[in-house]
């Protein structure tokens, strides 16, 4: 990771009084694959449109490599974007459309071809350059916006939830392609997703925002492995999410069981929030375990069953390759290693039991919860 | 299901069989007919002393449509730019005037421009007249007024069609443009008037037809001395020079016209979908 080229310094953003973003600050280096990750209205759009030049915070400073960019418009920036639905020229073919910011610039004819071409071939539509954009498939739209962006050799890619149209395989294969593309050129993508498997798998660091504010920055690692508070516990993967008391260093405190953890360094008898990923769970037999349960329900997923097991009323999800019938008796082992604690936060006690559907399904069957209201959130 | 959407074109086809293809045929047959019944080619020989009137109306036309491009395409793109209430504001008073009969507007004309209309009243009481040396200045009963009279009464079917290509395009493409390095005026170029050709052949085509056969503006307001082809028309038919065979020559001819040019039209914004032809 080389040199700060980045950096949102102390950013609101208010609509009508109503907060977007709430005093963010982050800074992103050169060449780095950042993502950042949240639900639909956390900011993360928002951000993106502040880097790109769309949107102006309402307080707080833009720096573009050293430079304060606040009021930089858009076509001045060394920075392009892929848009969430391409936003490729109807009029244009793929040729004139890859072509169009080089043709603004005024390059050559004999620059604009070679430059055209080549780019074509990086994101594989050769043979495709007098196609109109109907003719492509969206898998293919999405890479005429990715070599439109790219042709530009800009310092910056921001990619607006670039794959959300795409459909399962075709994603996969455009998470490689991207991190492929990323490598190859050598520049800075700025990625926002909603999908935290995408976000994991390709980027260097990865931004987790929820309301407006940066809930941890780390890589796909850290994040997953060191949550720093329920939200995120809880947005990354599975987890089952407990109260625990702090008992000392090294012993928390959980269902009145002590159990061996490697956090340290709080208070004792601080209440805390223990988090237990459900592949870290050992199920042996009910006279051995740490704790004793019974199984609620069990759903075969192919690696693994997912199995909800009750424990005093909370129920847990826990992911294994043994299968135990409803109904049964067992016990759990978890290693210090599996557990990981996190200090209170204001999203404590939201998430991390299984004995209900998640908020996102309840929405669903809300009919008072306009599903267009979130996402336009993000728009300017 | 073909045969259900079969059934319930019936209505139109038999309705359009007997409203545009009848009268286009009767038309044809009369072009070719003598009073006798017999053929002849003499009504389109006979129409080269007509040749003033055509290159007059279609002069007139060709102006007024150029007018209401230019006048129309401004007002059309700054009214998608405003926002929603000034939109039906702006498109209320667009529309107002067409409430009202086509005649009355026209005749509204007449009376602010006649020799003793308004605006000559005006020019009086301000002493201009006296000025110049004259009792009136000649509005009515001169091109410009037939012209006045065409863009007022067909400037809407411009403005129209712009607008509503302009106020539906996807915002995120001039972001797009935007992004790539072009500024306002290359957004537009690129584009938002790219974009916007199929809806100003369509609006070119409302205005260029009507106005190229009208006769009712070029009656009230270019008084009889401004004759165009709509005139010359209706006098073979209805006026004292009746002769309905010469009537429908000059009828089909300036159709003619008028299809070459609409097809050269639309191959010049080939490529463009949704091109409307009338």
């Amino acid at each position: 990771m080389s040199k700060e080229l980045i950096r949102l310094s102390d950013c609101v953003v208010k609509f009508d009084d109503e907060i977007i973003l709430d005093h963010l600050n982050l800074y992103i280096n050169d060449k780095e694959f950042l993502t950042l990750l949240g639900p639909s209205g956390c900011g993360k759009t928002t951000t993106l449109r502040i880097i790109g030049g769309f949107l102006s915070p309402t307080s707080g400073d833009v720096f573009f490599d050293g430079q304060r960019c606040n009021d930089v418009p858009p076509h001045k920036r060394q920075v392009n974007t892929v848009f969430q639905k391409y936003a490729l020229f109807p009029h244009l073919n793929v040729f004139e459309n890859v072509a169009f910011g080089l043709r603004i610039a005024k390059r050559p004819e004999g620059e604009i071809h070679d430059r055209v071409m080549e780019m074509l071939e990086v994101v594989n539509l050769k043979g495709f350059e007098k196609r109109p954009i109907s003719a492509l498939s969206g898998g293919q739209q999405q890479r005429v916006a990715i070599a439109r962006a790219l042709v530009n050799r800009p310092k910056v890619l921001l990619l607006d939830e670039p794959l959300g149209a795409l459909d399962m395989r075709l994603r996969k294969d455009m998470q490689n392609e991207l991190k492929r593309i990323q490598q190859e050129m050598e520049i800075t993508f700025i990625y926002v997703t909603h999908d935290q498997e995408e976000a994991l798998a390709m980027s260097d660091t990865v931004v987790v925002m929820d309301g407006g504010r940066i809930q941890q920055i780390g890589s796909p690692e850290d994040i997953y492995n060191e949550p720093k508070n329920a939200f995120v516990a809880d947005f990354i993967g599975e987890s089952n999410i407990i109260d625990g008391i702090m008992r000392s260093d090294g012993v928390v405190e959980i269902f009145n069981r002590c159990f061996k953890c490697l956090d340290g360094g709080f208070d004792k008898d601080e209440p805390l929030d223990v988090v237990i990923r459900p592949e870290d769970v050992d199920i042996v037999p009910e006279s051995e375990g740490q704790l004793k349960g019974t199984v609620t329900q069990v759903t075969f997923k192919g690696v693994h069953y997912d199995t909800i097991v009750d424990f005093y009323g909370f129920k847990w999800l826990i992911q294994t390759t043994d299968f135990c019938p409803v109904d049964s008796h067992i016990g759990i082992k978890i290693d210090p290693d599996g557990i990981h604690v996190m200090k209170k936060s204001a999203y404590s006690g939201m998430f991390g039991d299984y004995s209900s559907y998640s908020e996102e399904y309840e929405e669903i069957g809300d009919a008072s919860i306009d599903p267009e209201e979130e996402g336009s959130g993000d728009e300017e | 299901m073909k045969s259900k959407l079969n059934r319930f074109a019936i209505p139109y086809v038999v309705w359009m069989a007997l409203f545009v293809v009848t009268p286009i045929l009767l038309m044809v047959i009369y072009a070719f007919s003598s009073v006798d019944g017999g053929f002849t080619l003499d009504n389109f020989t006979s129409m080269g002393e007509y040749l003033p009137v055509f290159t007059r109306s279609f002069k007139l036309a060709i102006i007024a449509t150029l007018i209401c491009l230019l006048m129309g395409y401004p007002m059309a793109y700054f009214m998608a730019k405003e926002g929603p209430r000034f939109q039906r504001v702006a498109m209320a008073l667009i529309m107002l005037p067409m409430w009202m009969n086509f005649l009355l507007r026209t005749y509204a004309w007449m009376s602010i421009l006649e020799n003793n209309g308004l605006i000559n009243q005006l020019l009086g009481a301000l002493g201009i007249l006296d000025a110049l040396g004259t009792d009136h200045v000649q509005l009515i009963r001169t091109q410009a007024a037939v012209v006045l009279g065409m863009v007022y009464n067909y400037l809407p079917f411009m403005i129209l069609p712009i607008y509503s290509v302009i106020v539906k395009l996807d915002h995120s493409l001039l972001e797009a443009a935007r992004d790539l390095g072009a500024n306002s005026l290359n957004v537009f170029r690129k584009v938002i008037f790219p974009l916007s050709i199929p809806a100003i052949i369509s609006g070119v085509t409302m205005v260029f037809v009507p106005s190229v056969s009208t006769f009712a503006i070029s009656r009230l307001l270019g008084g009889g001395e401004e004759l165009m082809l709509g005139d010359l028309i209706e006098q073979q038919f209805l006026g004292g020079a009746y002769d309905p065979y010469l009537g429908a020559a000059i009828s089909m001819v300036m159709m003619v016209i008028v299809v070459v040019c609409m097809v050269l039209m639309n191959h010049f914004g080939e490529g463009e979908e949704q091109a409307v032809m009338l």
